[in-house]
């Protein structure tokens, strides 16, 4: 299996029946993260698999994020939401805590969705050290204004170009 | 010291799993709701933030141990029951986090000493031969070692700061060292799960946690007061006043409104 992250997103091995799967990928690729309204639940690497349940009801499997994220309970709410009004009730929503969530797994569009809205997408955990750009003017000479942001996943850091300060998503 | 084999190990009693997780939840609970009160009084904008982030943290954590000690107890009960319809003589944690804040000195001291004991005892759980706690403390690892950060930069800044701050820091030691030694004290708990292959639970983590604890006092120049009776009861529900004026606030709602959801 190449990798821990390939294997939590694209696990298909009890995949639901392929256009149900498919549609409700399709679903909850539209039910964005209600604090960074640009991004997805699935651009943050949220989403496990889409399983069969034994009673046919497919179940949405997906990871939580930080432990005190306040959020989950409201992403669980809008993925349920969402479904429903796709006409693809029933659904079980359920959060699996292993392998733990990393920032890792956000995607490259995840990524540039972030910088693009203004916060600095977090580095691999590979290359932890990486300085952080700006996301407005790209300067690599930036510095932590405080490790707390408006939410647990965030950081507020200042650009020494351009001045502005901005948000950076931290490594997780 | 003897070792068991894998095969020789009893299985760890339910009722024992079950205090364990309630001893975590209880200790991130009350930990989370000392730093949810800093909140409107924190020193600065930027600790606001700081200690509501470090709050939920803690309560999220919360929240994964007493689910499981609920699950594992199988009486119906779950987070949310175990949080706010107990009290005091049935809540677990360590007289450590539930002493008052005081002042800041004495808020990321506090906080620092338990966190360099809390990462050790999860940095164990990793390995624990029940999954469920694995799973668990595999998740919150990363958020506890960024809370040792936190705290850790607070305490040698704070130590090699002002004279205030220098006097302040060396004030909360010297008030707060007495309740250190509960974190490292054995009990026939903890002796049952070592002996069914749990990682150190207490004593085993003091001289890791004593050695790491020293360097930074001495980073941030004060000195433990001499040694002295340390201070135990909380893991049996002997607690001091102060926890039960934290659950009158924590539980106010549903004592008020019992069993009303919102």
């Amino acid at each position: 299996m190449a990798g821990k992250r390939a294997a939590a997103i694209t696990d298909r091995r009890s995949e639901a029946p392929g256009d149900v799967a498919a549609r409700v990928r399709a679903v909850l690729e539209t039910v964005m993260d209600p604090e960074i309204p640009v991004v997805s639940i699935v651009d943050l690497g949220m989403l496990r698999r889409v399983e069969q349940g034994r009673d046919g009801v497919p179940e949405v499997v997906l990871s939580p994020t930080y432990t005190g994220c306040p959020a989950t309970d409201v992403i669980r709410r809008l993925v349920e939401e969402a479904l429903a009004k796709a006409g693809l009730a029933p659904v079980r929503v359920r959060y699996e805590l292993s392998p733990p969530w990393s920032t890792d797994w956000i995607t490259e569009e995840g990524r540039r969705k972030l910088a693009e809205y203004g916060i600095a997408p977090p580095q691999l955990k590979a290359h932890g050290d990486a300085p952080v750009a700006c996301p407005r003017c790209g300067s690599e000479r930036t510095e932590l204004v405080s490790a707390f942001g408006s939410t647990p996943c965030k950081a507020l850091r200042r650009c020494l170009s351009c001045l502005e300060p901005f948000e950076h998503f931290k490594c997780h | 010291m003897a070792t068991a084999t894998a095969e020789k190990l009893a299985p760890p009693k339910a009722a024992d799993l079950v205090t364990l997780a309630l001893r975590l939840g209880d200790d991130a609970l009350v930990l989370g709701q000392r730093y949810a009160e800093w909140v409107g009084h924190a020193p600065a904008l930027e600790l606001e933030m700081a200690v509501s982030n470090l709050a939920l943290d803690l309560i999220g954590e919360a929240q994964l141990w007493l689910d499981l000690a609920g699950r594992l107890e199988g009486e119906g009960r779950d987070a949310d029951k175990l949080a706010y319809l107990r009290d005091v003589l049935d809540f677990t944690n360590l007289l450590l986090v539930e002493q008052p804040n005081h002042d800041w000195a004495y808020t990321v001291l506090r906080h620092y000493l338990y966190s360099v004991y809390h990462r050790l005892l999860i940095e164990g759980l990793s390995r624990a031969p029940e999954e469920a706690f694995r799973e668990i403390a595999a998740k919150v690892l990363p958020e506890v070692r960024y809370h040792v950060k936190f705290a850790h930069s607070w305490v040698l800044r704070l130590g090699d700061g002002t004279e205030e701050s220098h006097r302040r820091l060396q004030a909360a030691l010297d008030r707060i060292w007495r309740f250190t030694g509960e974190m490292f004290t054995d009990d026939e708990l903890t002796a049952r799960l070592e002996a069914a292959g749990f990682p150190p639970l207490a004593s085993g983590l003091k001289a890791a946690w004593d050695e790491e604890v020293g360097r930074t006092l001495k980073d941030a120049g004060i000195t433990p007061p001499q040694p002295r009776q340390m201070i135990t009861g909380g893991r049996i529900g002997h607690h001091g006043e102060h926890l039960g004026h934290l659950l009158a606030e924590l539980q106010f709602m549903q004592r008020a409104y019992p069993n009303r959801e919102w």
